[in-house]
């Protein structure tokens, strides 16, 4: 029964519709396809109150979701916390600041959770037994977890290279993990070839219009838990850009649905200087993507060639905001200020994130007297290495009261 | 000796199934305009009003014409342009 609020699929770029089917690139001019709403009737039914009624997790929202039944996969996935960070607005000298903590998404703690909770209940609509996606790490983990439980066979491609607690973290569900010796974009290539041969769902490319969407929680819960008001700023780490997009597109939408008046939010776009594909083009002012090969210790976020590029540029630009990108050095002191500012512990993604939020706020792109969010997607649990020999370490001692009291005189306690 | 063009698999029914054509030397929007002669329709999924579309990128000799000259850089004898559809990707 189809009870959705989906019109169909339309190209971005010339405009042609399609049905909804596990499609994503218009097969006249090679843009990518996006789900088109009724908001019409989303308007009717997707109130303020019917919302707040729900449970707290990310389908609260499902009318602005494109799916035609019920939630079928990830049902406690997102409402993660807001987190009103005091701590660390103090010390980057603002005065409000938010942190949206997607490092205790469930069941695998980045913000992943939400693409796949919406991608894998796809594609029981579409019938599918197979579930697949190339992966730096994170998406892998969602998918092996949440395809187990909703009873999928899994495969997932990654980059031999990626940390060895992120591979571990895939292969406790047992699916099949096929580590490709080169980096994401080849993975990523080979599995576009993989995707037209085998009749699996792919979520990041045959079923990529229905994933993304996934992203647009994230935003919705901003506004909800703000008091269902939008932030000045929002910053949000540049991957292949889609998360960006989305946001941006769930302010839009809650306006279009009337669930907020007013959209004057400036979007930033976070990036490690060693992949800034996004950064470089807004910052020479073109919307043209300049692929690159990756290094930095951001693996999570080392896609060279961004699909969403182009248009993370364009959200970039269209609300007046800027880019920014940090070095590996920079990367990890943001992890630790974050960490002991806030009690967060975030992945190297989120480091990126707190380092160009303060880049931001130095050069004055972000006003110290604003309300700022900063999109932190994912645990630090699962990228330790990147913090080896950078912590402050034990204080050893003997099992005995004065050698721990030697201890305390040494730190002036 | 003429350029080599490289069709990708989408395109190629409007090659009679030929993964490489032959093009001639000048520009790219040389190039384009004379191969839409031979394979009629190629041009309008390849570029729109004289411009590369955006999700199909164009290479001459590896090199991404957007950050050699666009439509203007120039492609003589021997080099070869591959046409690449950007996200449907792969080869096949």
């Amino acid at each position: 029964m189809r009870i959705g609020y989906v019109n169909g699929l339309k190209c971005r770029e010339c405009g042609r519709e399609y049905p909804v089917d596990p499609i994503y690139v218009c097969e006249f001019c090679f843009g990518p396809l996006e789900v088109v709403y009724d908001y019409k009737k989303i308007k009717k039914v997707l109130t303020r109150e019917n919302i707040e009624k729900r449970g707290k997790n990310l389908w609260r929202y499902r009318e602005l979701l494109p799916i035609d039944g019920d939630p079928q996969v990830g049902l406690q996935s997102g409402f993660t916390p807001l987190v009103k960070a005091d701590n660390l607005a103090r010390e980057l000298g603002v005065k409000e600041l938010y942190i949206k903590d997607d490092t205790v998404a469930h069941p695998t703690l980045s913000f992943k959770d939400r693409v796949v909770a919406v991608a894998l209940t796809k594609a029981k609509e579409f019938g599918f037994d197979t579930v697949a996606c190339a992966s730096t790490g994170n998406l892998a983990h969602s998918v092996a977890a949440q395809g187990a439980k909703a009873g999928f066979q899994r495969f997932v491609f990654i980059p031999a290279n990626l940390e060895p607690s992120k591979i571990i973290a895939s292969l406790v569900y047992e699916p099949h993990v096929v580590a490709v010796d080169g980096n994401y974009d080849e993975v990523n290539r080979l599995c576009s070839e993989i995707a037209n041969k085998y009749s699996w769902a792919f979520v990041n490319i045959n079923i990529r219009p229905f994933y993304a969407e996934g992203s647009k929680t994230q935003g919705f819960e901003i506004v909800e838990q703000l008091g269902w008001v939008v932030p000045d700023n929002v910053v949000v780490p540049c991957a292949s850009g889609s998360l960006l997009t989305k946001i941006w597109k769930s302010f839009k939408e809650f306006k279009e649905i009337g669930l907020i008046k007013e959209l004057g939010t400036k979007v930033f776009a976070a990036q490690a200087t060693g992949c800034s594909t996004i950064a470089a083009a807004v910052k020479q002012g073109t919307d043209a993507i300049r692929p690159v090969k990756p290094d930095t210790i951001a693996k999570s976020l080392a896609i060279g060639n961004p699909a969403d590029g182009y248009y993370a540029v364009r959200v970039v630009g269209e609300s007046g905001g800027f880019a920014e990108d940090v070095s590996d050095e920079e990367i990890i002191e943001g992890i630790k200020l974050l960490a002991k500012s806030e009690g967060i512990f975030a992945e190297t993604a989120g480091g990126v994130t707190l380092a160009c939020t303060r880049k931001l706020i130095e050069t004055g792109k972000i006003g110290r007297n604003e309300t700022t969010v900063i999109c932190v997607t994912g645990n630090g649990l699962k990228t330790q290495e990147a913090l080896n020999g950078r912590t402050v370490s034990p204080h050893y001692i003997k099992p005995n009261l004065a050698s721990f009291e030697e201890v305390l005189k040494k730190i002036g306690h | 000796m003429a350029v080599k063009v490289r069709i990708p698999t989408p395109l190629q029914r409007l090659t009679q199934g030929k993964e490489e054509v032959e093009g001639i030397p000048g520009t790219i929007t040389g190039l384009i305009q004379d191969l839409d002669k031979r394979f009629p329709g190629i041009a309008e999924r390849i570029s729109e009003g004289g411009k590369v579309r955006r999700f199909v990128n164009v290479y001459v000799n590896e090199e991404d014409i957007r950050f050699l000259d666009a439509e203007n850089t120039p492609v003589k004898d021997g080099d070869e342009v591959s046409i690449v559809p950007a996200i449907a990707g792969g080869k096949q």
